[in-house]
């Protein structure tokens, strides 16, 4: 059984038709990316499965329980975690409590404990900043902090919303082998990226999305050698 | 001369307070402070008021020019208030030449009198730019003390200000406890602080003041090394003097001040209520009125029995908890339709609900259940039991203090908790909130309905106090003012409600004349409170922390290198 299975979701904003029937699986320990240019229906797609926006049609499935309607803190409750566009950290707040808003809704004191040491264990720059606002943060230590936050929900899927943007090369590097390492660790992983050099990479399994359709789906190894993926999201000619 | 490139700019700012000063002037703030001495026959309030006029504009001026020779800062210095000082000449010569009085109403021959020093146009304006003068070399003066020297010597002026300025409040206290009355005789003359009773004030202060910056750490440093029993009682001993002095105010101040007590009480219960709304929750509601008059209307309905309704609870006890209930249900009530509203559309819709529940009361439909315009009368009040008291407003004052403990406790409490941290993070970024699973209906719902409960108990309060209300008494004016002192106290903290509500509804009734000008000030305070301390009198830790840090990041930034600390392969 898929982790997480996304079965041939519409979703409108108002009456604009964002998504036209977007399906997809993640299995258990895979990294899936769904890849695609701007304004293609990438973060639609996150929000729908975290429950922000309602899909007016198609089901979205967590280990086979039917997820779709749920209020957007159940389905954190469930198990699906993310970080989201432009990493949007509470600015106001330190790094330390950014991280226990992460935790906000689980209540095991000790399991949360565990998670919080192996997320400073992944980003000692974290801990060393552990008391600083997160607003003050760098791009590069906001990024990290989003995806700390999003782990100390102890999610069954990660879903990482273009963590690359706007870092330089070489965090862009880092943040890649930071997602290699976690899956490894056993984590589950969407990943949406306008980086598609990057993101096939690490994948296992790629959508390619245009204009709210799934228009190429692959193993990012064939992905990567494929004609259209080339021209259009490689930049090769 | 200037060391500094933008050599306009002492003008700039001279210019500037002139044309405040003469706007002070003609909005009649003068003449009606011009009445109440600091020290008795030296200065007047309407003096001190142009004079810290052109103090700012001289202290600003050389803040900004950057020079550091002494005769420099006095050249900037006097060089702006000189300007300044000459608008306010320029006025006087204005309106002796012409009636001015036909466009201004407060340009009158007293004004100019008060201007001249009543010395005539000539003497007089000579006088007043020898003012502007001296203001300047004082604002250097400042400027060039060490900062240590001007703490010490600012807080004595300060409080020299203070005490002349509430003679009022100073003497009325005093005559309570006849054994002080010497000293009241010394200090104050019929109007304002006399000579050497200022002097004396001063020397004092400064001397304890003195005593206390240089002694501070020592006496820190013995308290921390007392063994923990002694701390313990110190702190118990300091709590219950505390304690006892709020219990004995009503008797200390008399019947006035306790009234004025009453009534920051009361905007301290709505402040701390909103606080939780706008300040906690970031849910900005302009339209928290409503709440106070649903818990008003309530308890008033229920108690009165005047509008002969079937059901009557002659206990105003028993029908407080109705209030404070019903007031929690129509903010979730009002939270319900606007939970997708974010600013400003939740402002508009807030406002409309302020009025229309205003509306409703005073609608002639439902006269028999609120009374129209005519009101809800004969409230009861708030007796206990069989117990008949007369209830003054310094009985009322003890049920305002319990009210303010319980809403401060409750407030403090929720503040720290599960709850309060899913308010930070909806007022942060309600989207992102969601996602890290905290439940954003509930969580507003229960900020708009926990908020509108302690407006509810102000209301109920209220109503028996005054035991009739009216429509008339809810209008939108309160919410602002609440707001207002939110604002200036500083958003989500608790300290800085009580300050706030202390500053902007005790202080206006401390100072008669100020009543004319309350919004104005208010206003004036609101501009300069954004421009100067955004962050509020008693900021809220967070905040100002924040707001520090962003203020530090205006520096040229530097990016980390965080690659080796990365996850590595």
């Amino acid at each position: 059984m898929a982790m997480l299975e996304v079965n041939d979701i519409h979703s409108y904003y108002g009456n604009i038709h964002a998504l036209k029937g977007i399906s997809l699986t993640v299995d258990k320990g895979e990294i899936v990316t769904l890849i695609g240019a701007n304004g293609a229906g990438k973060t639609t797609t996150l929000k729908t499965i975290s429950g922000l926006l309602h899909p007016r049609h198609g089901a979205i499935m967590l280990e086979g329980e039917r997820i779709d309607g749920l209020p957007p803190h159940q389905i954190v409750m469930r198990g699906i975690g993310q970080a989201p566009e432009g990493r949007k950290i509470f600015g106001a707040l330190t790094v330390l409590e950014n991280l226990e808003m992460g935790a906000y809704a689980r209540n095991d004191t000790a399991a949360i404990a565990r998670d919080l040491d192996f997320v400073f264990a992944l980003f000692p720059r974290l801990q060393e900043r552990r008391s600083q606002l997160g607003g003050t943060l760098s791009g590069g230590e906001q990024q990290m902090l989003a995806m700390g936050r999003a782990l100390m929900a102890h999610p069954r899927v990660l879903m990482l919303d273009e963590p690359s943007m706007g870092l330089a090369p070489v965090l862009v590097e880092a943040i890649f082998e930071t997602i290699r390492k976690l899956n490894k660790e056993g984590t589950t992983i969407l990943l949406i990226e306008q980086n598609a050099a990057k993101a096939l990479q690490v994948a296992s399994r790629g959508y390619v999305i245009e204009t709210g359709q799934i228009v190429l789906q692959d193993s990012a190894e064939n992905l990567r050698k494929s004609e259209k993926v080339r021209k259009a999201y490689l930049g090769e000619a | 001369m200037l060391s500094n490139p933008d050599r306009s700019y002492p003008i700039k700012i001279g210019l500037l307070s002139g044309v405040i000063a003469v706007l002070i002037a003609l909005e009649g703030m003068i003449q009606a402070f011009g009445a109440r001495d600091i020290i008795g026959g030296v200065i007047s309030l309407g003096h001190a008021l142009l004079y810290a006029t052109f103090f700012a504009a001289a202290y600003l001026a050389i803040r900004r020019s950057g020079a550091t020779r002494l005769v420099n800062t006095i050249f900037v210095g006097a060089l702006s208030s000189l300007i300044a000082s000459i608008f306010v000449i320029a006025l006087v010569w204005l309106g002796s030449w012409t009636d001015l009085g036909y466009v201004f109403v407060n340009a009158t021959q007293p004004l100019y009198e008060l201007l001249t020093f009543k010395q005539g146009l000539v003497v007089g304006s000579l006088l007043m730019l020898i003012v502007g003068i001296v203001m300047g070399i004082l604002a250097a003066l400042t400027v060039a003390l060490p900062a240590k020297t001007r703490q010490y010597i600012l807080t004595p002026v300060i409080w020299v200000i203070t005490l002349g300025v509430l003679q009022d409040l100073v003497t009325v206290t005093i005559q309570n406890m006849p054994f002080l009355k010497p000293v009241t005789n010394f200090l104050y003359v019929s109007n304002g602080l006399s000579i050497p009773g200022a002097l004396t004030i001063f020397v004092l202060l400064l001397a304890i003041n003195y005593f206390w910056l240089e002694k501070r750490s020592a006496a820190q440093n013995r308290y921390a090394s007392l063994p923990p029993a002694s701390r313990r009682a110190v702190r118990w001993g300091s709590i219950g003097i505390g304690v006892v002095l709020l219990l004995m105010l009503p008797q200390i101040l008399g019947l006035y001040l306790s009234e004025v007590l009453d009534n920051v009480g009361l905007y301290l219960l709505m402040g701390l209520g909103l606080n939780i709304v706008v300040g906690f929750a970031g849910l900005l509601d302009l339209g928290y009125v409503a709440f106070f008059a649903i818990g008003a209307y309530t308890v008033g309905v229920l108690t009165s029995p005047e509008l002969g309704h079937a059901v009557i609870i002659g206990n105003w006890w028993v029908a407080l908890p109705f209030g404070v209930a019903v007031a929690a249900f129509a903010g979730i009530l009002l939270g319900i339709p606007v939970l997708k509203m974010r600013g400003d559309y939740l402002a508009i819709v807030t406002l409309g609900f302020g009025e229309i529940i205003r509306l409703l009361a005073l609608s002639d439909v439902l006269k028999p259940f609120f009374g129209g315009a005519q009101g809800t009368r004969s409230i009861a009040d708030p007796d206990i039991g069989p117990l008949e008291m007369t209830w003054s407003p310094q009985s009322f004052y003890y049920l305002f203090l319990a009210g303010c403990i319980l809403v401060i406790f409750v407030s403090t409490r929720v503040k720290n908790s599960r709850l309060g941290r899913a308010w930070m993070a909806v007022r942060e970024d309600e989207d992102v909130a969601q996602a890290m699973g905290i439940d954003l209906v509930a969580t507003k719902l229960l900020a708009f309905g926990m908020g509108a409960s302690f407006g509810g108990l102000a209301g109920a309060i209220y109503a028996s106090k005054l035991t009739s209300i009216f429509p008339h008494s809810f209008n939108f004016l309160i919410s602002i003012n609440v707001l207002s002192l939110i604002i200036i106290g500083g958003m989500g903290s608790i300290p800085g409600v009580v300050v706030g509500a202390l500053a902007l509804v005790g202080l206006p009734e401390l100072l008669r004349e100020f009543s004319d000008f309350r919004y104005l000030l208010y206003g004036a305070a609101l501009v300069v409170m954004m421009l100067v301390r955004p962050e509020g009198l008693v900021p809220e830790a967070r905040r100002a922390m924040e707001l520090e840090e962003f203020r530090e990041e205006e520096e040229p930034a530097k990016e980390p290198v965080v690659l080796k600390t990365m996850g590595q392969p």
